[in-house]
């Protein structure tokens, strides 16, 4: 069992990172009741389950993934995802918000905002209900996105998960205020401090796996809105004269296969991916429709409960 | 391929801006990022089109949209929380803490603050040195900054003028001498059209000294914690399975080997260090800053909140100290009122005993203050439930640094900085009398315990205490009354009835209702106590179950039309200040041991529901 490190160190700011990370995530662990990791199976999700299983070696995270399920993830995230799910050997769960189907509620008719409401948020908001988790991690990070730039590392909800801007705690120095009421809960975003290319730079240094989807290979794809969206299944109906062509692309985020576009790239390995990555004129979520949607966007869902 | 240089190597920069209104920080964020060229297309077409919308420069791109986030600030035009920016240059990576300058939103500044290893105050060269400039810069010196950049900007709408730079930069090194800053560095810019920002400015020849990135990117502000005493608070107790017990935690300061002698600070226990443990391995040392776990040679009793330290260089184990305490929170700090603190990875209750003076931010000045508002800062002595290891924050910023918590809505109150620990901890020790609180008590067959009365004047407290304390005395029962009667003419007779005096009564009733309990009777208190954190606090002061509140519910209405010392009369008159009910609040109790309604009851009635519940309790009566 007892063993020397024989690893590279990793550079002092990554190792900074982590420390910090490792540090916030064994606060919650041991601050709350009943903690949940949401898994969401992108590159950031990915990074945050690393750091978990490094800060309760020898032992196991003491918490389950939670995955809210919206059934229009690529196929191959959700292969990936029961993958890791048994390769760590920890609990994961997955929730699909049964209203939501029930509704038809669906990316392409509904419409990106709605479905997103309902499937995601929604679904998030039964799923920890239905468990109790008072505590729940999140893999958001500060560089994002502008309303996520004030975003607490320990972000208060009130009662029904709202999130109300100006009635957030200080935070000062790490002295983490954990202490809700019932039906209060905390959201935590133990990768806060960390940019892109710092999560990238770290899935190199410690190998960590990610979905194939983020390395450029021919993939079938359909042109939408300037951006090219892939024909993961027989779900996604082709517009008149619409056919898919094979081109080279590859993912920056990941997330319901009809809102996320691909961009045309040669980078086939996790070298390349951070030379390209250093060179992009655009940001990650660029990609993302559902912030393009109207202005401050990103706000409101987070009022609403999206993560 | 080309090869990109990650700034991996170099230590990471935290800094802060900090200024007045309309200095100009978010502009200078903006163009940070603009220069470093972390601007993607997108976000610069989406501020493009947001510019003509809010922005306040025209046709030109206004990059401080870049960086005010949230919907509502954005439309009020002002900054209101702390942001937190990436940006990296090929020298270092940066995380910068945006941090308002509004008059009100002090308690943000320190939040930054308290991240920050480095400032940079902004001074607009219109304007010069003003009552904010003076308010930050105290702020950061109190938080423990020691480096400072002074940003004299919108040097261009003073045409580049060197003899205002230069009268600013007086004004401010005049000023600052007292605030302890290792380096203050003053550089002329203009965030809106980039001037010595990044590039150097050809509109500045007199000026020769560095860009703001060349000395960020430079500057040395490594404040080398491995140097100092190991303390390594205990976050975690990892115990996977029987053959592992491990503490996780993050070092704090110094460094730690395999082998060292180490000791619980708290407790005294003497141990050595097993193994330092880490997913990749085992480790033969670790250093300030690096998450660990630690296996110790001996079975000590560890838990979380418990700091482990070398044999030889020991912090000061207090329950009560000396610091600095800024108040964050909408409801002033009353001393005597019990907050929750949290210090390490300790959460214990703590009250502040005596204020010794309130600072003004803006002079520095010392004043007497009976109780601290929102974003005032004072120097107070404090309190705390239980002995702990401390350090003074200027030595430490883990071991010297809390918070207070209000107990009722649970926000984030106070931020403090231990300044030293007082030795009342040491020199007073609990004696332990081997003639006891249960052995008084079983010497008069008697159950202690305080029956705590709360409710409106006039509600019928005392009447019903009454009636129940000659119940108890017939059945033989040991009782003593506490009521304004007996209390405000005599114990607190220096006491008025504004909220601080109000918390500072009911902190003495329960105090000698402590003694009482502990000399084994039953107390029967009958007080307004209108404030939930008061009763509260006399709560727990006591045993499991030696409190018990009973809420003597009459309505205000009858209270007035009852008013049996014309007390409302006076009150509605504006006879008497501070009447509860009138012009003073009364928290009524959401979860009391005994609701006592009396509307339509006599007292009889009302004092039985009392004795019901004594005999539920095992009193026999």
């Amino acid at each position: 069992m007892q063993r020397t490190s024989t690893k590279a160190p990793l550079t002092p700011h990554l190792a900074r990172l982590e420390a910090e990370s490792i540090g916030i995530i064994r606060e919650v662990a041991a601050s709350f009741r009943k903690p949940v990791m949401l898994y969401s199976i992108g590159k950031d999700s990915g990074v945050m389950l690393h750091l978990a299983l490094k800060a309760f070696a020898p032992g196991k995270p003491p918490f389950p993934l939670l995955h809210v399920d919206t059934t229009w993830k690529f196929q191959e995230m959700i292969t990936f995802r029961d993958m890791m799910a048994q390769k760590v050997g920890m609990e994961l769960l997955v929730h699909t918000n049964p209203d939501g189907i029930a509704r038809g509620i669906n990316p392409i008719s509904s419409g990106s905002s709605l479905h997103t409401q309902v499937m995601k948020t929604e679904g998030l908001k039964q799923a920890l209900d239905k468990f109790g988790f008072d505590a729940a991690f999140g893999g958001a990070r500060r560089d994002e996105e502008k309303s996520r730039a004030k975003e607490r590392i320990f972000s208060f909800r009130g009662p029904g998960h709202s999130w109300d801007p100006r009635a957030q705690r200080p935070e000062l120095w790490s002295l983490f205020n954990t202490r809700i009421r019932d039906g209060e809960s905390i959201r935590v975003f133990p990768l806060s401090n960390w940019t892109e290319y710092d999560v990238w730079d770290y899935v190199l240094a410690e190998d960590i796996p990610v979905v194939p989807l983020y390395f450029a290979k021919p993939r079938p794809v359909v042109k939408r809105a300037g951006t090219w969206i892939m024909v993961d299944d027989d779900r996604l109906p082709l517009n008149d004269g619409e056919t898919p062509e094979m081109r080279m692309v590859r993912f920056r985020t990941l997330g319901c296969y009809p809102l996320s576009g691909a961009v045309e790239s040669q980078a086939a390995t996790l070298p390349d991916i951070i030379t390209e990555m250093r060179a992009a004129k655009t940001s990650e979520r660029q990609g993302r429709l559902i912030d393009s949607d109207e202005e401050a966007s990103m706000e409101k869902k987070k009022r609403e409960g999206y993560f | 391929m080309t090869h990109h240089r990650a700034p991996g190597n170099r230590e990471l920069l935290r800094f802060l801006t900090c200024g007045s209104v309309d200095d100009g920080k978010s502009t200078l964020i903006g163009r940070l990022l603009y220069d470093s060229q972390l601007i993607f297309e997108d976000t610069l077409a989406a501020i493009t089109k947001d510019s003509r919308k809010h922005g306040t420069t025209g046709e030109d791109i206004d990059l401080a949209l870049l960086v005010d986030g949230l919907e509502a600030e954005r439309q009020q035009g002002i900054t209101i929380d702390v942001a937190y920016r990436f940006f990296q240059t090929p020298g270092r990576a940066f995380i910068v803490a945006d941090t308002p300058g509004h008059e009100q939103y002090t308690r943000n500044m320190a939040t930054g603050a308290s991240g920050a290893s480095l400032a940079v105050i902004l001074i607009d060269a219109r304007k010069g040195v003003l009552t904010q400039t003076r308010r930050h810069s105290y702020i950061c010196s109190l938080l423990g900054i020691r480096d400072i950049v002074v940003a004299v900007n919108k040097i261009d709408l003073v045409n580049f003028s060197q003899e205002t730079f230069d009268r600013i930069v007086g004004d401010y090194v005049t000023f600052a001498s007292e605030l302890g800053f290792r380096s203050i560095m003053p550089i002329p810019i203009s965030a809106r059209f980039g001037d010595n920002v990044s590039a150097r400015s050809g509109n500045l020849p007199w000026y020769h000294g560095p860009t703001l990135i060349q000395h960020l990117e430079q500057v040395d502000v490594a404040q080398d914690l491995t140097t100092r005493p190991f303390r390594f608070p205990v976050q975690w107790v990892n115990r996977p399975n029987l053959d592992f017990r491990g503490f996780a935690g993050t070092i704090a300061s110094g460094r730690v080997a395999a082998g060292d002698a180490v000791v619980v600070a708290a407790s005294g226990k003497t141990t050595r260090v097993a193994r330092i443990v880490t997913a990749d391995g085992d480790l033969p040392a670790a250093a300030a800053g690096q998450a660990v776990t630690i296996t110790l040679e001996d079975e000590v009793d560890v838990a979380r909140g418990d700091i482990l330290v070398h044999t030889t260089d020991r912090p000061e184990v207090a329950d009560q100290f000396a610091g600095h305490l800024l108040w964050m929170d909408e409801e002033a700090m009353l001393p005597g009122r019990s907050y929750l603190m949290r210090i390490g990875n300790v959460w214990t209750p703590c009250s502040v005993t005596s204020i010794r003076h309130r600072v003004d931010v803006n002079t520095l000045e010392e004043h007497a203050a009976r109780r601290l508002s929102l974003n005032e800062i004072g120097f107070c002595n404090f309190s705390a439930g239980q002995p702990i290891p401390m350090d003074p924050y200027a030595e430490n910023r883990t071991t010297g640094a809390f918070i207070l918590v209000d107990r009722f809505t649970n926000r984030t109150a106070g931020a403090g900085m231990v300044a030293f620990p007082l030795r009342r901890a040491s020199n007073i020790h609990h004696e332990h009398f081997t003639v006891d609180k249960a052995a008084r008590a079983a010497l008069v067959g008697n159950k202690p315990m305080v029956l705590w009365f709360t409710g409106l004047s006039g509600s019928g407290k005392s009447t019903i205490a009454n009636i129940v304390e000659q119940a108890l005395h017939r059945a033989g029962r040991q009782t003593y009354s506490l009521d304004g009667d007996n209390i405000r003419h005599g114990l607190c007779r220096d006491l008025g009835f504004t909220a601080e005096d109000r918390v500072e009564n009911i902190r003495r009733v329960g105090e000698v209702a402590k003694l009482f309990v502990d000399a084994g009777m039953i107390v029967l208190a009958s007080f307004i106590s209108p404030f939930q954190a008061e009763r509260r606090m006399v709560r727990d002061l006591l045993g499991e179950g030696e409190f018990v509140e009973v809420f003597v519910d009459t309505p205000i209405e009858a209270c007035i039309a009852r008013d049996p010392k014309g007390l409302y009369a006076k009150a509605q008159a504006g006879q008497i200040k501070n009447f509860t009910g009138i012009d003073s609040p009364y928290e009524a109790p959401t979860t009391p041991e005994l609701h006592v309604p009396t509307p339509g009851r006599t007292a009889e009635e009302c004092a039985e529901d009392v004795l019901v519940q004594l005999r539920a309790r095992g009193v026999a009566c």
